[in-house]
């Protein structure tokens, strides 16, 4: 069985983020990248799913040559092949969608990995819209997963609580934080991942639907009052949150 | 014929969302401007009241009714959902981006092949078009964005748009049987967690950090969430320590919250959590740094020992209460 996992490369979640002077993108040659965090989870379930069931494991990224960092991240950990469809043109999420869905039709995977939202755009719509190109099952946000034989059970986070949902193979799981803990690479897998060849495509292009128009600064909160250095400045702050802010 | 814009409402447990009624009074507010149809589908077995969405302006809405769409299975739903908008040609289609309406929306977008926009936060109608505006990097940016195939789904952040009755009318519920239902994906039990309100849709968030000094401590949010009846967050930090699980951590890989009230407890403000944060609309910091970053964006504060402050800050707040 070949078991697929997507990932992408972002920057770090304690970067700062500006825009750039056109304002229709963001100014990121200052910011660290990494594995997109919630991919983290995905290729670790990837890697649980393989030691169970055995298979193949491959992660695609979909993204500029800088997207390689990623990859070799994926394969160090222990994922057995790396496809990077290079594309460095803007694409919205259906038509990132639509390359990644043309890669695994490919491939022929029947368990595919998504983290459950990228920390760029926060979509959190691809993994959902490729399970739906390929006429996949799908379930999303998972923070529990029992596949057993075709059948899979997992366990969804909803708002106060989790849904138990059951489907079958061939299925798409995107992974929420909590699933499991990602495993660190080993220095032999980080030796290994080296010598690996990250396998080069050019992915078709689709026509996107959703346009940027322009970025902005979110309004900027101005500082406000500091009542005081010990409870004594409590009943002030209850009673302007009652009669200011009509909050309470 | 006068063209569509259909809203989704969805049900949990029988009751329609409050963010299903926010996203259908911004549906209506929308269609007026637009010179639009606004309609509504829900989908589920009974449910309470769904004719009192006609307060908030929704004049007609079909309810495909079968005992097992009670609880939401993705592949009885899309169907459903995808079967009705081509039936009925709707061009603009709104969904609350709750839990389900983020999974729901985008398989019934590819099957459409139309644009999605998700956790919308402003949706106008300028120059003759729908421009949305959505945060991105968890708030650190927004975009404006435009859908340019013919059909548009938008997803609405909840609590941001207020829901306020506008008529005493009730909506036209039109049933729909259901013989058959699509439940190749289906949910099998729902483990609530004991009725706790959660963060992402909460009016007021009391959220507690290392300020606390350790998870025994956490009692003291809890207790200050339970008088103002809001809901318990919690940092990337206590999180990560284990103090707390992850579905209270607000801010990037956590959760955005938006609500009236946020209180910051023994919570500097790293850059991931102001993000998820920033767009409360009162926001009150408690920290004994007095050079904490959450300071910066709150509107009142108090430099000192959480331990010491909230235990009287939850005394005050029950006498005016009482």
């Amino acid at each position: 069985m070949k078991i697929a996992v997507c990932i992408n490369h972002v920057p770090d979640t304690a970067a700062k983020i500006s825009i750039t002077s056109d304002g229709k993108g963001v100014e990121t040659s200052g910011a660290a990248y990494v594995v997109n965090p919630y991919d983290e989870f995905a290729i670790e379930e990837a890697l649980r799913t393989k030691e169970k069931l055995g298979g193949e494991t491959i992660a695609i990224s979909l993204g500029g040559e800088a997207n390689k960092e990623t990859l070799r991240k994926a394969l160090a950990m222990g994922i057995d092949e790396a496809i990077l469809l290079k594309d460095e043109n803007v694409r919205d999420s259906l038509s990132v969608a639509k390359a990644l869905s043309d890669e695994i039709k490919l491939i022929g995977a029947e368990i595919v990995f998504f983290g459950k939202q990228s920390v760029d755009y926060d979509n959190s719509i691809v993994g959902q819209l490729v399970a739906e190109l390929l006429n996949y099952n799908s379930i999303t946000t998972v923070v529990k997963l029992n596949i057993n034989g075709n059948n899979i059970v997992a366990e969804r986070e909803i708002e106060g609580g989790k849904e138990i949902v059951e489907t079958s193979i061939p299925v798409v799981i995107t992974t929420q934080k909590g699933l499991n803990e990602p495993r660190y690479a080993s220095l032999k897998g980080i030796m290994a991942a080296k010598k690996k060849t990250i396998i080069e495509k050019q992915p078709k292009s689709y026509q996107n639907y959703v346009e940027i128009i322009e970025l902005k600064r979110p309004a900027q909160k101005q500082a406000g009052r500091i009542l005081g250095t010990d409870a004594s400045a409590v009943p002030e702050l209850v009673r302007l949150l009652r009669e200011e802010a009509k909050v309470i | 014929m006068t063209k569509k814009i259909l809203v989704f409402l969805e049900q949990r447990e029988s009751q329609v969302k409050k963010s299903s009624i926010e996203t259908a009074k911004l549906a209506f507010d929308i269609s007026s401007k637009m010179n639009y149809e606004v309609e509504a589908i829900t989908i589920g077995n009974d449910i309470d009241k769904l004719e009192e969405v006609g307060n908030y302006g929704i004049k007609k809405i079909v309810h495909y009714k079968n005992p097992q769409l009670e609880n939401y299975s993705n592949s009885a739903y899309k169907k459903i959902l995808y079967d009705h908008i081509i039936s009925t040609d709707a061009e603009i289609i709104l969904l609350s981006g709750t839990s389900l309406g983020k999974d729901l929306a985008p398989y019934v977008s590819a099957k459409l092949d139309c644009g999605l926009v998700t956790d919308c936060i402003a949706l106008e109608y300028q120059n003759g078009e729908l421009i949305a505006t959505r945060p991105i990097y968890a708030g650190k940016i927004l975009t404006d964005v435009r859908i340019t195939s013919p059909r548009k789904i938008f997803l609405i952040r909840p609590n941001v748009f207020k829901a306020e009755k506008i008529t005493e009318e009730k909506a036209q519920v039109k049933i729909v049987e259901l013989e058959n239902v699509d439940l190749s994906t289906k949910v099998i039990e729902i483990n609530k967690s004991n009725g706790k309100l959660d963060v992402a849709e909460a009016d007021i968030v009391v959220a507690g950090g290392r300020g606390l000094h350790g998870p025994e401590n956490f009692y003291l949010v809890e207790q200050l969430a339970e008088v103002l009846g809001g809901a318990v967050g919690a940092s990337r930090a206590v999180v990560d320590a284990g103090w707390r699980p992850h579905s209270e951590q607000v801010g990037q890989t956590g959760k955005t919250v938006s609500p009236t009230l946020y209180i910051a407890l023994g919570i500097s403000g790293a850059i991931q959590h102001l993000a998820g944060m920033r767009s409360s609309k009162y926001i009150v910091a408690i920290n004994k740094d007095k050079d904490a970053p959450i300071f910066q964006i709150a509107d009142y504060g108090i430099v000192g020992d959480v331990l010491e402050i909230v235990p009287k800050m939850i005394e005050e707040i029950k006498k005016i209460k009482s």
